[in-house]
């Protein structure tokens, strides 16, 4: 209980997908899908992070070490880059259409 | 109790938490709120894992420049509308279901391999002084991951002049046909 491994960040990690991923299905304002993301994205490199750790297991050349790390710094960068970008979407879906309801955004819906 | 399980069972709580507070409020202000809380606390759990410069990444990238730019969103957007938007009922169930168990996947999965698990070498492990990690990441990111560091700056590049360009002031279009319906 009171020795932390890699269990315990899996579980923040798994916590924090889910809630990203609800958060992208439940949410109607796009902001709010776009937050989903960003937790998804954060609860992935948690994971990195503890795979990369040396510190929580047995064998810390077992562990990913600097590569994970190097992951979860491109996973920032791109979360960085996928936030400007779905930003400006958004921004142009609520200059032309005046919301930012995702459910209204059904123009080519078949 | 040793302080490093303190402050991580401190850290995993909040980033938890607010995580969960991010899902279940309705007012999208709260949300960017609690989604920095959770975000900065992450960052705490990146420097107990002995990440020091992607904790401190965490901090200035994420929290100092992807959060504020998702608040200039909310702001820019904010009318009395879409501050707060409910879900149906039906919508929550649904995916309530989905996301249960993706979570008990998720959570069997941690506990299943056993080198993952706590250890008491690991906790003398925890115990050793930090060694700064900067450095020998930098050498990492120009030699094995040159390419791939190459790659993720011209794409970051690439989406900045993209986001301008979809960004940018247009002429204000009267509402269409298709939304009036």
């Amino acid at each position: 209980m009171f020795t932390i491994g890699v269990a315990h960040y899996l579980v923040v990690g798994a916590v924090m997908f889910v809630s990203g991923v609800l958060c992208m299905a439940t949410k109607r304002n796009a902001l709010g899908v776009l937050m989903g993301i960003e937790l998804v994205l954060n609860g992935a490199n948690v994971n990195f992070v503890a795979f990369g750790s040396r510190y929580l297991q047995e064998n810390p050349n077992l562990s990913l070490y600097l590569d994970g790390q190097a992951i979860a710094l491109f996973v920032i960068v791109l979360a960085a880059a996928e936030a400007a970008v779905a930003l400006a979407i958004t921004l142009n879906f609520y200059n032309n259409h005046a919301t930012v309801d995702v459910d209204r955004a059904d123009e080519l819906k078949g | 109790m040793n302080w490093h399980a303190l402050f991580f069972y401190l850290y995993a709580f909040m980033a938890c938490g607010f995580a969960l507070a991010v899902l279940f409020t309705a007012n999208v202000v709260r949300m960017a709120l609690y989604l920095i809380l959770s975000l900065g606390a992450t960052s705490g759990l990146f420097y107990l894992a002995g990440a020091d410069f992607v904790g401190a990444m965490q901090l200035m990238i994420y929290v100092g420049g992807t959060l504020v730019l998702l608040i200039f969103g909310v702001m820019l957007t904010a009318q009395a509308s879409f501050i707060s938007m409910k879900t149906d009922r039906g919508d929550w169930v649904k995916s309530g279901l989905v996301g249960g168990a993706l979570l008990v996947v998720l959570l069997s999965a941690a506990f299943k391999i056993p080198q993952w698990l706590p250890s008491s070498a690991a906790a003398e492990l925890a115990q050793q002084p930090l060694t700064p990690t900067s450095s020998p990441l930098g050498v990492k990111l120009l030699s094995t991951y040159l390419l791939p560091f190459e790659i993720v700056s011209v794409h970051l590049l690439v989406v900045l002049v993209g986001a301008a360009y979809l960004a940018r002031t247009k002429k204000r279009k009267t509402p269409s046909k298709a939304d009036q319906s």
